[in-house]
């Protein structure tokens, strides 16, 4: 099968590569990027491991094909720490809060939070937890990851952060 | 899971959709969200050997108020329609269910036009495009045809549409001012298919109910509109013994597959449920 080029922006920098039709964007991301820290899961569009940021959306990566994403800008979990390489607020957030345990499930977590917050950047509970009720994890029960994500919208709020009595 | 070879094509305007859809032979998909296909694809379960990616047709985008109706681009995401204002305003019925279909990252791919054009009985939209009376716009090589929702869907993923014939727009008559609405939908979590789920659309008049229609999903082949259901509560209050008549109507038209989601006779009876539960919120919301 003939191969495509194909250009596109991640994590701010220019990046082409040569793909069959049937490249899906998370192998392209992971085998011809190295960048491997966005996940494959459950490889049907349920888990949400492979979270990524495409152009101001949340997708699962699993499920759009390399060629789609030509000309597109996005963002994986190793573009989202400030600048100068401390943590996001985000990442803060799940190391301060215990928002994982395997850790599989959270790049997919942070990259879905990370565009929630953008599009509400004050959530109540429930909207978080719809907010991220496309993505699987099956260590916290989610606790902690709510607080994770809380704790980053008060920080980017600059408000003080006040954990819920249980 | 990789999905077999195929020729990816992208077309810019319907006529080259349409175009590359019917000159392609037989196995020719469109490609819209691509949240039913590509998983299909990786599946094996389909092997189509050209895609026709919609998304660099600009045309297919857009919900666009023309006059009593409102019409919406096939290529419309689920989350587009959550953001309309229109939407929310004019048939806030269709902002219900959208937000209960899948979760966010499917909403900002998965699109209205797939999601009504492929006949999957387990889908939201078929049985309220149904509900409120709506309409597909069949684009072909050589002309294009209006179809209605009710005459679309002729069993699971069968469908009036024709090989060459693209879905391009749905038009939704917006319902009166005032009416009352609701979508039931019953699922085992969040992004799954309904084990049962009904939608109604009525109107109220001092206390009565002055008109309704009732729809159903993924509790047979096809989406349904229990017309019957609907007939038996038109000019009532929506009393216990009505409800109930209402309820066997629509329970005497579902034929749901045995599943997962669990034996016919559950699926059965939680549709009732949804039934009655859908037509109480509606009428509590008519003014």
């Amino acid at each position: 099968m003939a191969k495509t080029h194909v250009t596109m922006k991640v994590n701010g920098a220019e990046v082409e590569g040569l793909v069959e039709p049937r490249t899906l964007l998370v192998h392209f991301l992971r085998e011809n990027l190295s960048l491997t820290g966005t996940h494959i899961g459950c490889e049907t569009t349920h888990c949400g491991a492979c979270t990524v940021d495409l152009d101001g959306m949340s997708v699962k990566s699993c499920t759009v094909f390399a060629v789609q994403a030509q000309g597109s800008e996005i963002t994986t979990i190793e573009g989202v720490a400030n600048a100068d390489g401390s943590l996001s607020a985000l990442q803060e957030g799940f190391r301060m809060m215990h928002g994982l345990q395997c850790g599989f499930c959270t790049p997919g977590m942070i990259l879905r939070a990370q565009r929630l917050l953008q599009e509400n950047p004050r959530p109540s509970e429930e909207e978080i937890r719809m907010g991220i009720s496309g993505n699987i994890c099956r260590c916290t029960g989610y606790q902690n990851i709510v607080k994770a994500i809380q704790y980053a919208a008060d920080k980017i709020n600059g408000v003080e952060f006040k954990e819920a009595a249980e | 899971m990789i999905p077999g070879p195929f020729s990816y094509h992208r077309p810019a305007t319907v006529a080259d959709a349409v175009k590359l859809l019917s000159t392609l032979g037989d196995d020719v998909r469109p490609l819209a969200g691509g949240h039913s296909l590509v998983p299909m694809m990786k599946l094996r379960l389909a092997t189509p050997e050209h895609l026709v990616d919609l998304h660099g047709v600009p045309g297919l985008k857009g919900i666009v108020r023309d006059r009593d109706k409102i019409v919406i681009g096939a290529m419309t995401t689920q989350h587009e329609l959550l953001a309309s204002e229109e939407i929310a305003k004019s048939i806030p019925i269709l902002h219900e269910a959208a937000l209960l279909i899948a979760d966010p990252q499917v909403r900002y791919r998965g699109t209205i036009g797939g999601n009504v054009a492929n006949g999957d009985p387990g889908n939201d939209m078929p049985a309220l495009m149904m509900t409120l009376g709506a309409s597909y716009r069949l684009e072909g090589p050589d002309s294009s045809r209006e179809v209605a929702a009710a005459d679309y869907y002729q069993g699971a993923y069968f469908t009036a549409i024709e090989p060459g014939e693209l879905l391009t727009a749905v038009s939704v008559p917006v319902p009166p001012a005032g009416h009352g609405y609701s979508y039931e939908k019953l699922k085992r979590k969040v992004g799954d298919y309904a084990t049962a789920a009904a939608a109604v659309v009525l109107t109220m008049a001092s206390g009565k109910v002055a008109s309704c229609a009732i729809g159903l999903t993924n509790l047979h082949e096809t989406p349904l509109l229990a017309t019957d259901a609907a007939k038996t509560v038109i000019g009532t209050s929506l009393d216990a013994a009505t409800l109930k008549k209402a309820v066997a109507a629509a329970e005497a038209i579902m034929s749901p597959a045995a599943d997962a989601r669990g034996p016919v006779e559950y699926r059965k009876h939680v549709g009732g449920v949804m039934v009655a539960r859908a037509l109480q919120r509606a009428a509590s919301r008519a003014k």
